[in-house]
C-alpha cells in the first residue's frame, strides 16, 4: 500500500465515518475481526476507545466486572479529604457511544488454541486478537499473615474501591495522637510514588483533625521515586508528622497480625499501629495466568514494539501487569501502551506498517493543595527492550519556588480532567 | 573495486558528518530564535507513527489536544509557531516551565516537527 492511500484510509477512519476497506480484516471474518479486551482500567478502557476510533468497523469487546471504575490517581485525593469519591469514579456509557460492546463479567479463563475467553456468565467469546489489561492482583501470604481476611482489618487500598473507604473509616475513627503505620513493599509494584503521595495526604487530613498524629512508613526499599523531594515536602509542610523508615534502618516488614495490629519486622522489631495499611507485594492480574502469558516473575513479558505478549501470539498484554521497565506501572503509562497497541493491532489486521513505538510518562504527586511535584519519562522501543529516550525525562527540580509547585499541582488536576475524558469521557 | 568502496565510505562519511553539521546548526539557529533554515521535516514519519506521538501528548493536553483545563490546548495551534515552541522546551531555554522541558528532550527535531504537523491540523484522534 503506497504512503498516499494509507493516508487517505487513516484520514478517513479518523473522521470516522468511511468504513476500512482493508484485506486481512475481511480475511479474518465477516467484514471485520474481532478484539476482546480483558479490564475496562487505564490500560484496556484505552484500547477499546482507540481500536474503534482507528478501525470503526472492528468489533471490540471490553470486559469489565464494575458498572463503574474508580481510579486509584487521586484515591489518596478522596483519603484526604480534598475530593468525593463519586468524583473519582467513572462510567462507561462514553465507550458504549463510541461503538464498544461492553460486557459486565469477570474473565475466568483463556483457551489460547481455540480463541476463546470465557466469563462468569457461562458465556464464552470468540476472539482474533486478545488483550490482556488486569492490572494487579495481591499476592496473598507473600508476607506472612497477610491474606484477604487481613485486608479487611488492615486494608491495602490499592485497589481503588471499598478498600479505599475502609481506610478512610479507619482514618476518621483513629484514637487523638494515634499511630497510622503503612507497609510499603519493594519493586516492582503499581504506582512507585504512590504509598509517599498517601503519607501526604493522610498528613493533610490528620494535620486538621488529628494534629498529634504519627505517621509511620515502614519500607522493603532504601530508596524511591522522587525521595528528595517528597522528603523536603513532608518537613516544610508537616514538620515531623511523618517518619520513613528504610530497608537499612530495620524497616522490611517481614509479618502482619491483622487482629493486633501489629507488624514485626526483619531484625524482630514490633511495631503497633491505630491503623494499619498494608501495601502487600503484587503479580499480574490472575487472568494473564491463565491465558499463560506470564513468566515466573508473575508480571507478562511483551514485545517492546508492539505489547504483543512473548509467550502467546495474538495476545497483548498492557499497563501494570507487563514487564515493561524503565516505564513505572502507572495509569500515564499503561494509557501510552494502550494506543501504541490500538495502532498495532490494526495495523496488523490490515496489513500495514506498524507505527514506531513511543511512550510516556507523567506522573504528578500532590502533598498539599497548591504543591505538586512529578516525574516525567519518554520511552521507545530497542532491540531487546524498552528504553527511556536518553536526556529525557526526570523530576521537579529541588528547592522550586511555590509558583512552580503550585502549577504542577494545578497540572496535576489537569492530567486527571484530561486522561479521564481521554478515555471514559468525550 | 575496493578502492571504489572505500572511496563510496569516506563519501558516505562525509555526507553523515555534514549533514549531522547541517542538524546541528539547525538545531542551534532554531535554539537562537532564528527559523531562518526552515521547517523540519516531518515527511519520513507515517501518520500512524505521528498519531503515536501525538497520543503521548492528549492524556494532559485534553482529547484531540482539546483542553479542558489549565494546561494549555495544542489542536489548531500554527503549525510553525508550535513547531519553534516545542523546539524552545527541547533546549530549555523556557523559563518557568514545570515538565515539558523534561518532555521534549524525548523527542528528535523531526519528531517534533511530526507532533507540530499533527496538532495544527483539525482532526481526531
Ligand atoms: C494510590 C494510588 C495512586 C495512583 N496514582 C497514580 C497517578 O497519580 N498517576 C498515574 O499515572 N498512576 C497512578 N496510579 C497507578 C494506576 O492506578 C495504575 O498504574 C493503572 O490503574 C494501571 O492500569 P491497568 O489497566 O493496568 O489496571 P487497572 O486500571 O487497575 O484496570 C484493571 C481492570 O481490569 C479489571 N479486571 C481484572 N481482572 C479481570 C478479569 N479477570 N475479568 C474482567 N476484568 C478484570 C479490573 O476490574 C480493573 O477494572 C496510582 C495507583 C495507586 C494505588
Amino acid at each position: 500500500m503506497t504512503g498516499l492511500s494509507r493516508r487517505r484510509i487513516l484520514g478517513s477512519l479518523a473522521a470516522g465515518s468511511v468504513a476500512l476497506a482493508a484485506p486481512s480484516i475481511v480475511r479474518a471474518g465477516a467484514g471485520s475481526a474481532r478484539v476482546v479486551i480483558v479490564g475496562g482500567g487505564f490500560g484496556g478502557a484505552t484500547a477499546a476507545r482507540y481500536l474503534k476510533l482507528r478501525a470503526p468497523q472492528l468489533r471490540v469487546t471490553l470486559i469489565e466486572p464494575a458498572r463503574r471504575f474508580y481510579t486509584c490517581p487521586f484515591s489518596n485525593l478522596y483519603l484526604a479529604g480534598l475530593r468525593s469519591w463519586e468524583s473519582i469514579g467513572h462510567g462507561y456509557d462514553g465507550l458504549r457511544g463510541a461503538g464498544v460492546e461492553l460486557v459486565h463479567a469477570q474473565a475466568e479463563d483463556v483457551d489460547t488454541r481455540l480463541r476463546t475467553v470465557r466469563l462468569s456468565t457461562g458465556q464464552t467469546l470468540g476472539w482474533d486478537r486478545l488483550v490482556l489489561s488486569p492490572g494487579v492482583d495481591m499476592r496473598w501470604n507473600a508476607l506472612e499473615g497477610y491474606d484477604e481476611a487481613a485486608s479487611l482489618l488492615a486494608p491495602h487500598a490499592w485497589k481503588a474501591g471499598p478498600q479505599t473507604q475502609l481506610l478512610r473509616r479507619q482514618m476518621e475513627a483513629m484514637e487523638q495522637g494515634g499511630t497510622f503505620v503503612m507497609v510499603i513493599p519493594e519493586n516492582p509494584f503499581r504506582c512507585p510514588p504512590g504509598p509517599y503521595e498517601r503519607a501526604a495526604m493522610l498528613a493533610h487530613y490528620f494535620s486538621r483533625h488529628n494534629p498529634r498524629a504519627k505517621i509511620l512508613l515502614l519500607d522493603a526499599k532504601d530508596n524511591f521515586s522522587k525521595k528528595g523531594l517528597f522528603q523536603q515536602g513532608w518537613k516544610a509542610l508537616y514538620g515531623d508528622m511523618i517518619e520513613w523508615v528504610g530497608l537499612t534502618d530495620d524497616g522490611q516488614v517481614t509479618r502482619v497480625d491483622a487482629k493486633a495490629l501489629e507488624v514485626q519486622t526483619a531484625f524482630g522489631q514490633v511495631h503497633k499501629a491505630s491503623v494499619l495499611n498494608v501495601i502487600p507485594p503484587q503479580k499480574a492480574g490472575f487472568i494473564a495466568e491463565r491465558a499463560g502469558v506470564v513468566d515466573a516473575s508473575g508480571w507478562v513479558p511483551v514485545k517492546a514494539e508492539s505489547f504483543e505478549t512473548q509467550r502467546v501470539a495474538g495476545i497483548y498484554a498492557l499497563g501494570d501487569a507487563t514487564i515493561a521497565a524503565p516505564m513505572p506501572k502507572s495509569a500515564f503509562v499503561a494509557n501510552t501502551q494502550a494506543k501504541l497497541a490500538a495502532a498495532a493491532i490494526v495495523a496488523e489486521l490490515t496489513g500495514r506498517v506498524p507505527p514506531v513505538a513511543s511512550y510516556a510518562n507523567t506522573c504528578y504527586s500532590l502533598l498539599a493543595p497548591g504543591y505538586g511535584i512529578s516525574v516525567a519519562g519518554v520511552y521507545r522501543a530497542e532491540q531487546g527492550g524498552i528504553a527511556e529516550v536518553p536526556g529525557s525525562g526526570g523530576v521537579s527540580p529541588a528547592n522550586a519556588d511555590a509558583a512552580f509547585r503550585a502549577a504542577e499541582a494545578a497540572y496535576g488536576e489537569s492530567w486527571y480532567a484530561a486522561i479521564c475524558a481521554d478515555i471514559w469521557g468525550r | 573495486m575496493r578502492a571504489e568502496k572505500a572511496g563510496l565510505r569516506i563519501f558516505k562519511r562525509f555526507l553523515m558528518a555534514f549533514s549531522q553539521l547541517f542538524v546541528r546548526s539547525f538545531i542551534a539557529l532554531v535554539g537562537m530564535g532564528l527559523f531562518l533554515a526552515g521547517p523540519a521535516r516531518a515527511a519520513d514519519l507515517s501518520d500512524d507513527s505521528a498519531s503515536i506521538l501525538a497520543g503521548n501528548c492528549v492524556n494532559c493536553h485534553g482529547p484531540s489536544g482539546r483542553s479542558l483545563s489549565a494546561i494549555p490546548t495544542i489542536r489548531g495551534v500554527n503549525e510553525e509557531q508550535l513547531r519553534v515552541r516545542l523546539m524552545a522546551f527541547r533546549e530549555g531555554r523556557d523559563a518557568g516551565v514545570t515538565v515539558m522541558t523534561r518532555l521534549m528532550k524525548g523527542y528528535d527535531a523531526d519528531q517534533i516537527a511530526a507532533l507540530a504537523k499533527w496538532f495544527a491540523k483539525d482532526r481526531a484522534p
